[in-house]
This record gives C-alpha cells, sequence and structure tokens, in this order.
C-alpha cells in the first residue's frame, strides 16, 4: 500500500482525525460459513482422505483390523450409506427449505406490515426461532408433535422424519423472514416515493417494484442457509431419523464395532458433505460478488 | 366543492408542516389555475420540496389545507391513489425502477394502475418516448442511461398517466451542465401544450423563460411572488433582492 502522509502514517503534531467508520469490519455479514467454505482449496477432499488414510495405522496396534479391512467394510456400506442415507439427508434438507422459505418469506412480509400487532408478532418469533439452539428446537418438535393427527376422518401418521424437518424448518424461518425483511428495507425509500405518486397501492408496489429487486439480493444469503442447513441434516441423527450418520452408527455397530472403522466412516460422511455443498458455497460466493457490484 | 376550469386546479390555503419541532411551512398559500407554470424559488432549506410534496400526499401537513382539482388532498376520507393518477411527480434523482427497461417503466403504471389495454399503452408509451426524444433507448435500463436520459423517462413514466398537473421537484439539480438543457427542453414543451407545471427550481433564466408566476420563499413563508418581469426585474422585497443578488 501507498503510505501516504497524515493518512496511513501518523505525522508529528498531527491532529487527531475521527477515520470513516468501516461498517463492515464490525458487522459479520452472514456469510461467515459459506465464505469459509468457499475459500477452501478443491483439493481438500484429497487431504481428508490422507488423514483418514493414515489414521487406522496408528490405531492399527490395538486389534486385529487393519487398514485394508477398514476400507473394505467402507467400501461394502459405501452404496447403501449413500442411496439410503446421505440421499435422506438431501431430501430432508430440500423439504427444510422448502417449508422455511415459504414460512420465512411470510412472516419477513409480516415484519414490515403496516400493521403494528403482526409486525410485533412477525418479529417475535423471528427473535425467538432465529437464537435459540436448534437442537433444543428440534427436540421439542419432536416431542410436541403428535405421532399422528386426524384430519377428515382420516388418520395420518407424521413420520419422524417430517418432524426432523419441521424442526429444522424454524431457524430456517426465522433466517429467511430477516433476510426478506433486510432486502425490501435496502431498497430506497425513494423507490417507494416514486411509486407511490405513480398511483400504486402498497401491495402493488411491494410485488411489483420491490420484492423483484429484491430477488437478486436475497439469492445468495438464500443459497448460504441452504448450505449451512444441509451440514445441519445430521442432528436429525439424534431423533433417531435413518440419515447418514444414524446408518454409519449402525453399519459400524454390524461390524463388530471396530474402533478403527470410526474414521473412515465419518471421514466419508464428512466428504460427502463436502462434496455437496462446496459448489453451493462456491457459486454463493460469486452470485454475492457479483449482484455487490451490479445491482 | 365541485371544481370547475374557472377555479384554481392547484390551491394550497396557509399550509404549515413541521418535522418534530421544526416548522418547515409556516402558512405558505399558492393557486394555480389550469395551464399554468409556476416556479418555486428560494435559498435551500426554505421548504420548497417539502412544499411540493404536500400536493400529492407523500407528506402530510399539520395546519392548513390543499385542494386538487376541488378535493382536499389530506382530508381522512380522500382515495390518495385517485388524487396520485391526476398528479404527476418527477424527482431529483429520477427513481426509476432499476429492474425495468425505459419502456417498461413508461407502460408500468397505466397498465397495473389504471389497468388499461396493453397495445393502447404500449403505443402511447413509445410516442412518449419519442417525445422526450428517447426513441431507440426503449429496451435500455436504467442503468444504462445518462442523468439527463433517465429523467427524460422519468418525465415520461409521469406523463404516461394523463395527469392533470405535474410536479417537478428540482428535477435538473443532479444533472451536469449540458445535460440540464435536454431536460429544460421537455419541460418547457410541456408547459407549451398546456400542461399545469408546478416546479421547484435554481435554473433562474428557465423560470423566467418559461413561468406564469414565480414565488419565492425563503424560511417556510412566501417572501414574494409576482409575474417573472416583475419579480426578476422589480424584486420589493429586501430578502428576495439579497438572494437574487447572489445568484444572477
Amino acid at each position: 500500500m501507498k503510505r501516504i502522509s497524515g493518512i496511513n502514517t501518523p505525522v508529528k503534531g498531527g491532529m487527531a482525525v475521527l477515520k470513516p467508520f468501516d461498517i463492515n469490519a464490525l458487522s459479520p455479514d452472514g456469510y461467515i460459513f459459506t465464505r469459509w467454505l468457499a475459500a477452501l482449496p478443491w483439493w481438500t477432499p484429497l487431504m481428508m482422505l490422507a488423514i483418514i488414510g493414515g489414521y487406522p495405522t496408528i490405531a492399527y496396534a490395538q486389534s486385529g483390523l487393519s487398514i485394508y479391512d477398514a476400507f473394505d467394510a467402507l467400501w461394502r456400506w459405501m452404496p447403501f450409506l449413500l442411496v439410503s442415507g446421505f440421499s435422506f439427508n438431501v431430501l430432508i434438507s430440500f423439504w427444510t427449505l422448502l417449508i422455511g422459505t415459504v414460512a420465512g418469506v411470510a412472516l419477513g412480509l409480516g415484519q414490515i406490515s403496516t400493521f403494528g400487532p403482526l409486525r410485533a408478532f412477525s418479529w417475535f418469533i423471528t427473535q425467538l426461532f432465529r437464537n435459540s439452539p436448534w437442537l433444543v428446537i428440534l427436540f421439542i418438535v419432536l416431542l410436541a408433535l403428535p405421532f399422528e393427527f386426524t384430519l377428515f376422518g382420516q388418520t395420518i401418521r407424521v413420520p419422524d422424519w417430517m418432524k426432523g424437518v419441521f424442526g429444522l424448518s424454524l431457524p430456517i424461518m426465522a433466517n429467511i423472514s430477516e433476510i426478506v425483511r433486510g432486502a425490501v428495507q435496502s431498497v430506497p425509500t425513494a423507490q417507494w416515493e416514486a411509486a407511490e405518486s405513480l398511483a400504486f397501492s402498497r401491495r402493488q408496489i411491494l410485488w411489483q417494484i420491490i420484492l423483484p429487486q429484491c430477488f437478486k439480493r436475497m439469492l445468495p444469503p438464500w443459497m448460504n442457509w441452504y448450505a449451512i442447513l444441509t451440514m445441519a441434516t445430521p442432528l436429525c441423527s439424534l431423533l433417531g431419523i435413518e440419515e447418514i450418520i444414524t446408518l454409519s452408527r449402525q453399519a459400524m455397530e454390524s461390524e463388530d464395532n471396530q474402533p478403527e472403522l470410526l474414521v473412515p466412516f465419518y471421514g466419508f460422511a464428512l466428504l460427502l458433505f463436502f462434496v455437496y455443498c462446496y459448489p453451493i458455497a462456491r457459486l454463493t460466493m460469486r452470485l454475492e460478488r457479483h449482484y455487490a457490484v451490479k445491482l | 366543492m365541485n371544481w370547475t376550469a374557472e377555479k384554481p386546479i392547484v390551491s394550497l390555503k396557509d399550509v404549515r408542516k413541521s418535522f418534530g419541532t421544526l416548522e418547515v411551512l409556516k402558512g405558505v398559500s399558492i393557486d394555480v389555475m389550469k395551464g399554468e407554470v409556476i416556479c418555486i424559488i428560494g435559498p435551500s432549506g426554505s421548504g420548497k420540496s417539502t412544499l411540493i410534496r404536500c400536493i400529492n400526499g407523500l407528506n402530510d401537513i399539520q395546519g392548513g389545507s390543499i385542494f386538487v382539482q376541488g378535493k382536499e388532498v389530506h382530508a381522512a376520507n380522500l382515495d390518495k391513489l385517485e388524487l396520485r393518477k391526476k398528479v404527476g411527480m418527477v424527482f431529483q434523482q429520477y427513481n426509476l425502477f432499476p429492474h425495468k427497461t425505459a419502456l417498461q417503466n413508461v407502460m408500468m403504471a397505466p397498465l397495473k394502475v389504471l389497468k388499461e389495454n396493453k397495445t393502447e399503452v404500449e403505443s402511447r408509451a413509445r410516442q412518449l418516448i419519442k417525445k422526450v426524444r428517447l426513441e431507440g433507448k426503449e429496451d435500455s435500463y436504467p442503468g444504462e442511461l445518462s442523468g439527463g436520459q433517465q429523467q427524460r423517462v422519468a418525465i415520461a413514466r409521469s406523463l404516461a398517466m394523463n395527469p392533470e398537473v405535474m410536479l417537478f421537484d428540482e428535477v435538473t439539480a443532479a444533472l451536469d451542465p449540458e445535460t440540464v438543457k435536454e431536460v429544460l427542453v421537455t419541460i418547457r414543451e410541456l408547459a407549451e401544450d398546456g400542461m399545469t407545471c408546478i416546479l421547484v427550481t435554481h435554473e433562474m433564466g428557465f423560470a423566467r423563460e418559461v413561468a406564469d408566476h414565480i414565488y419565492f420563499t425563503d424560511r417556510g413563508v412566501i417572501v414574494e411572488h409576482g409575474p417573472p418581469k416583475t419579480f426578476f426585474d422589480n424584486a420589493q422585497d429586501p430578502r428576495t433582492k439579497e438572494f437574487l443578488g447572489q445568484i444572477l
């Protein structure tokens, strides 16, 4: 950096100057996780493989299971873990995103309603679920939701994984609510005034003028939350839902619970999450940079 | 109260407006007849923009009354949307919708608000774009247009609603000197067509040439008003003289 006297180098006898306030330096912009993930080099999984590969050789001395046996076991379970396990995580993430987005958009619009009680209610719900531990929410939903309910005389069973989806949807909903509110409020009020003086109603202004402008701004943070949410789906294993972590544990049990299996099996799960979320993170950051310049 | 063409189309009576404890309009009265062009001039902070924004109800008022075509703007039962169909407004910062092309910007309000037929609206919009001399820019986005071009799209956008009155809030203040002219030419043509115009402006030459009546505001009151010739050549109030002395 060029050294400019008085700006980035102190001057003797110079007066104290109030430097411009860098708001970005203080407030995290919500991309912390995605930015970190996207910044990883593409060969990170190879490094992971190397570490996973190295582990059983160290542990080998204690038992009869060799590195080859451990990877052989993993190899046998791999299709099952991928098809029945990880694809289920993806399914959960899709449903959660769908429900969380629909509910979050509604809640976000509630936060900017002109009707005071609705605004207060939406704000409260948003803050409540945005700031609660996800696992606590998951357990409450699991225990509080009935396992079946009757609709038009028909008994419908609520599968456990649907409860997991619902539990994860709540914090996603709250965060998307904040994205919507923030994006709408980031549109200059002059746009509202211009539309108002063209006799647009408030509803028309919001749906036809403000929200279409917000769409691009909302896309990167929305994808950011999708990546975070996908990474959070293993929480469902604590509810006994048969996703990849639950199935990995069951697979290891059927292989006599050898400790040498732990790192290869869980490492495989880690690898799957990386392979799935890494492109999303890269794309998110690319879109974020793109839209930050051109609105 | 039924409005007829002999009565003022826009009538402000003792309008008072405060922001908190700061009173920015301290009893302003203006009458504008149909087809008249009114320029409001004055030092910055004298309440000019606030005044013009009260006329289409963007700002509320604390006292007095404003009538547009005989309807009270700040009456509780007034349909603001109906009022704004009659009163067009152009802003200093253009405020075009950035996600729509120039043509779409012009067409949007007649289509969505007036619910008019699309082919009719489109032919009218193309004529208006031609009128503001922006042929060939129909499919450009606001970001691709210069300030002067954007401002002319904004004028066309307001005109597409077929308003009775046009409000111009310092529409050339954000433009560079060369593009100021192209916007002023557009406004002058509009005035010559008989459009009722209320302008807040700093362009004294333009005001003198185009306005039927000039109002000079300072610190929330109208200090002096009159036809341009008497106003500019024969100002009476010392505050007006001082202001004109600084500017001319």
